[in-house]
């Protein structure tokens, strides 16, 4: 019999009882589930519409079955026990076409460059984009395409679209699945420089872009950094939803960095499939700051024995920002470990969400699982929503979780001030700190500092006592 | 030392305080002039890290009544941090860890902050490398506690040693150690009277607050103070100390005035 340990915490009263004084908010209103069903349906015809023919038997097979599957569903609203504290009504208002055709000159994208990672992978809108590219200096052993341009088919076959849970967004993708980036790691392949892969939303259309990307890790000790990077140009609204999935052969190790820096009106969806098989090593760091309302589901299975998962994670929410994170990781063969800090800032009216599950199957014997998540509240109208899940059916593990919510502690501000530094100065130390626990595991220094201080810049040091 | 004709470098008052409208101090008095070290003992809960935090600025403290003067100028009118600039420095009893902030980091920013406004060029991280690394030796701290998080996984001990560090850093005109010595083995202790007499000259001045004799016999005091309820009711010298740990503090409770 499993166990759950989990317990909801809500955290801010007065939105608690503003949500039971209004019997009918916004999302739950009687209509609204109509409406939702028809705004998906327009969704999907928009993104099917927008995809070409191929005579590629399995992209066929996976539009088809998706678009089967998408016809019974509807956007997600707040009664979905997966979707209870992000309403994503404010998109219902928004009619969102297919991204028109962009090119881009190459400046426009050179603020995004991070000097350790030269080999760069651009995606425009959706769409790749070779000529803002740069794969030269690729090491043998890797290779990085165009789905559509795949020559060996067959070996995609039983990989893509097969990774994780399917959900309404996710199921929008494949069922518009198009084209995507391909990145195949052959074994023993060594990746000495970080891969940078940049999604660039030109953010000057209200356009949904569906970004997909399959990393393929053969069998083999190979090992290299990615770095998954969303960005925007433009200031206006848009949406981004993205797939990405990985298969970790055995004993490959992947450093997923992973970076939502959407605009500022952006609604941004991202579904992250990872599985693992034995003795792999993947970890995922994930940097959440941009968007209006963010969402990412990540969803890890460990196929074999002796693997390792360790998730960093940082989201910031402020204004009036919305940021979930949902994780599952599923632990089903022995020896398994798996590490989890996810960390929320919370300032203005911001609202972070996490929702962390980790299952520990019966077969899972010897596991090592931690999970914590801890949440900083700046302001008393910001709000944070934590629900960490442990679920273990095996018997001998050794597993911990929990999730602590502060403000920042007096007594810390106190210290700093004793010591010469005035009270601005000592919040923006003290939130560099509970950011930096995060920050500091990117494995590309640059990127440190950048995020420090775009952070910095997100997070007003006055906004409360 | 005892310096004739010394300035006074602070001056206390009838000082009364509150914390969550409970009375604390009720009416302390206290002279400390430059070169001096003077010494607080007194039992658990009198009010001695009361006293100290409200000459660092702690907010939570209510001051009801009485004066704070510092060279010259009101005290109780500054912000926490503008007496640590001005030259007030508190070693924490329980010094507080900050996790994610780098202890080089933070000293050279508190270094800085002093600086400025003692009107002097703000140091940068470089030459600052130089600087703390001579006053590590004060305190005879390895280098690797500085790439280390703020007191965060340090020992008791090191802890303690990390606050004289600052000490040395900031140069402070008064310095209140409070408790100190409590937590150190007795090399650390050593060290860390040692660290504290090389920082003491005729221009600034020290209040230690202990509980035992033993940290006296390193830093010699020149005034012994003991605090009984929220006020100084006894000062003598360092005989003081040595009597109080012969008899107790019963002692001192038989020769209050009955009914206060
Ligand atoms: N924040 C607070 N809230 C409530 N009571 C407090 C607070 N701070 C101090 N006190 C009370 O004030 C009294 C004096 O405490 P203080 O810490 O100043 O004593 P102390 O002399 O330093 O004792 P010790 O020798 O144990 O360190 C105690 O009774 C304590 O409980
Ligand atoms: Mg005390």
């Amino acid at each position: 019999m499993g166990v759950d340990l989990s317990g909801l915490t809500d955290l801010n009263k007065a939105d608690l009882d503003a949500l039971t004084a209004n019997s009918t908010p916004g999302d739950r209103a009687p209509g609204k589930a109509a409406q939702r069903s028809t705004y998906y349906a327009g969704l999907l015809s928009t993104v099917t519409a927008a995809t070409p023919a191929t005579d590629w038997e399995l992209v066929q097979r996976l539009r088809s079955q998706a678009q089967a599957v998408a016809q019974e569903m509807a956007l997600p609203s707040t009664r979905d026990e997966d979707w209870r504290f992000t309403d994503l009504s404010p998109m219902l208002a928004i009619t969102l076409r297919a991204p028109a055709l962009t090119t881009l000159e190459p400046a426009a994208i050179a603020a995004f460059a991070i000097p350790e990672a030269p080999v760069r992978v651009v995606v425009v809108n959706g769409r790749f984009a070779p000529e803002l590219s740069n794969l030269a200096g690729l090491p043998e052993g890797v290779t990085i395409g165009s789905l559509m341009a795949v020559t060996d088919r067959e070996r995609l076959a039983s990989h893509l679209g097969q990774q994780g849970s399917q959900d309404a967004f996710s199921v929008l993708n494949t069922a518009g699945l198009n084209d995507g980036v391909v990145i195949e790691l052959e074994r023993r392949v060594q990746v000495a420089k970080p891969i940078h892969l940049l999604y660039v939303a030109t953010a000057d259309q209200p356009a949904i872009s569906q970004p997909r990307c399959l990393v393929l890790a053969k069998a083999g000790d190979s090992h290299c950094t990615l770095i998954e990077d969303y960005v925007a140009i433009g200031q206006g609204g848009y949406c981004t939803n993205s797939v990405m999935e990985v298969v970790l052969g055995n004993c490959a190790t992947l450093h997923h960095v992973r970076l939502q820096r959407e605009g500022e009106q952006a609604i941004h969806i991202g579904k992250t499939a990872i599985s693992q098989d034995w003795n792999s090593h993947y970890t995922l760091t994930t940097i959440s700051q941009g968007a209006s309302i963010a969402r990412h589901s990540i969803d890890i299975a460990q196929t074999g024995p002796g693997t390792e998962t360790i998730l960093n994670g940082l989201s910031v929410a402020t204004g009036e920002q919305l940021t979930d994170t949902h994780s599952s990781l599923v632990l089903s063969h022995p020896h398994g470990t798996a590490d989890q800090l996810h960390k929320c800032i919370a300032d203005d009216r911001g609202h972070t969400v996490f929702n962390g599950r980790v299952f520990v199957d019966h077969d899972a014997q010897q596991t090592n699982a931690a999970q914590l998540n801890r949440n900083l509240l700046l302001s008393p109208k910001a709000r944070v929503d934590t629900k960490p899940q442990l679920e273990i059916i095996a018997d001998d593990v050794k597993c911990s979780h929990g999730s602590t919510v502060s403000q920042l502690e007096e007594t810390e501000l106190f210290y700093c001030r004793s010591r010469g530094l005035d009270l601005a100065t000592a919040r923006s130390l003290l939130l560099d700190g509970f950011a930096g626990e995060i920050l500091d595991r990117l494995p590309i220094a640059s990127l440190r500092s950048t995020l420090a201080s775009q952070i910095a810049q997100r997070i007003n040091p006055g906004s409360s006592s | 030392m005892i310096v004739d004709n010394a300035p006074t470098v602070l001056s206390v008052k009838n000082l009364t305080a509150n914390v969550n409208d409970t009375p604390i101090l009720k009416g302390l008095k206290l002279e400390i002039k430059a070169g001096e070290i003077h010494a607080i003992m007194g039992r658990n809960g009198s009010g001695k890290s009361t006293f100290s935090k409200i000459l660092a600025g702690h907010p939570a403290y209510e001051v009801t009544g009485g004066e704070v003067v510092f060279e010259g100028q009101n005290l109780l009118e500054l912000e926490a941090e503008e007496r640590a600039r001005s030259g007030v420095f508190l070693a924490f009893q329980y010094p507080v860890e900050i996790p994610g902030v780098s202890n080089l980091d933070f000293l050279r920013a508190s270094y800085n902050a002093r600086r400025k406004h003692q009107g002097l060029e703000e140091v940068d991280p470089f030459d600052f490398e130089d600087v703390v690394r001579d006053r590590l030796q004060v305190v005879q701290m390895d280098a690797s506690f500085l790439d280390r998080s703020v007191n965060q996984g340090f020992s008791g001990g090191e802890k303690k040693r990390n606050e004289i560090l600052q000490m040395a850093l900031l140069e402070p005109t008064l310095a209140v150690l409070d408790e100190t010595d409590s937590g150190l083995d007795i090399d650390a202790l050593r060290i860390v009277a040692e660290g504290v007499n090389q920082l003491a000259n005729e221009k600034n001045a020290m209040l230690v607050i202990t509980h035992y004799q033993r940290l006296l016999d390193y830093i010699i005091p020149d005034y012994v103070h003991v605090m009984y309820d929220g006020k100084i009711v006894m000062t003598g010298d360092k005989e003081l100390a040595l009597e109080l740990e012969a008899k107790g503090y019963d002692w001192v409770d038989e020769l209050q005035p009955v009914g206060v």
